[in-house]
């Protein structure tokens, strides 16, 4: 059981979200698609397009089928977007970033 | 209003994050490259700015023809503890790398050159040192395309303006 007494809370699409002081959610079953466009628009991503939605989607999909989200170079080897355009999507870090706004834990990995 | 999600007021007590690292890479061996590497990766990937700075044998991991044949040092490495003689005799290094590539391979760890490419590709500086360029008689056209450009270290010094220097 996750305590969420002390963490943050913000209201995303009309619903109360909890997350880290690093922005990420502690719960990602409070996550809906219908928060995305807020989420990157928190994150600077004004424009959002089909390549971040790709992006997004496929963080996701990992998180539910492994448990955890995919580092960079997992995303550049298996989401179809190449590292390159993975930081021209997501400057400020793709996993990272992308996490965030997917609603999962940060990404963890060295490599 | 809804959209401060990310607008996280941090403690008083918390320091600032880095934003930018310059990390210097002066060794040609497996063990002096890789670290400078995961490192300037990994502050990519933190959304820091990183620039790579080759100087000395360290200008190998980014030499068109030698970036493929980086080597563990068998010789005076304590930390193989393998018997002094051992670490001498001919191919060791070869075969010790062998082994270490595999090892890396399985644990999905990219090999010195498509490391090298993925960070320039993460927008990260490669840049290579005058000096040592100079000394070791070498020219743009020895170094992989990714390389952004020769510098001298006033310049490398003016590059890093405003960030944290890392020296490997």
């Amino acid at each position: 059981m996750i305590d969420t007494m002390m963490a943050p809370t913000v209201t995303l699409a009309g619903l109360t979200v909890d997350v880290n002081e690093e922005g990420f959610f502690l719960q990602p079953e409070q996550w809906a698609e219908t928060m995305v466009p807020e989420l990157a628009r928190a994150e600077g991503i004004a424009d959002l397009t089909d390549r971040h939605w790709q992006v997004i989607r496929f963080m996701r999909r990992q998180f539910e089928e492994k448990g955890t989200g995919p580092t960079v170079r997992v995303l550049g080897k298996t989401s179809g977007v190449s590292i390159k355009e993975l930081y021209q999507l997501f400057p400020k870090g793709p996993a990272k970033v992308a996490a965030r706004i997917a609603g999962i834990p940060k990404p963890r990995g060295c490599i | 209003m809804t959209t401060d999600v990310l607008a996280r007021p941090a403690p008083a007590s918390k320091p600032e994050t880095i934003t930018k690292v310059s990390i210097i890479v002066s060794r040609g061996s497996l063990d002096g490259v890789y670290p400078a590497l995961i490192m300037a990766n990994g502050a990519r990937a933190e959304g820091i700015e990183a620039n790579l700075f080759f100087t000395f044998f360290g200008l190998d991991a980014i030499h068109r023809k030698r970036h493929e044949h980086i080597k563990i040092s068998t010789v005076g490495n304590p930390g193989l503890h393998l018997a002094t003689w051992l670490g001498g005799v001919p191919g060791m290094s070869s075969v010790m790398t062998h082994y270490l590539a595999q090892k890396m391979e399985k644990l999905d760890i990219p090999s010195i050159p498509e490391f090298v490419e993925m960070i320039a590709d993460t927008g990260a500086g490669l840049y290579a040192c005058k000096a040592s360029v100079d000394l070791f008689g070498l020219s743009r056209e020895d170094f992989i395309d990714q390389v952004t450009d020769i510098i001298t270290v006033g310049e490398f010094y003016a590059q890093a303006a405003g960030g944290q220097i890392i020296f490997t």
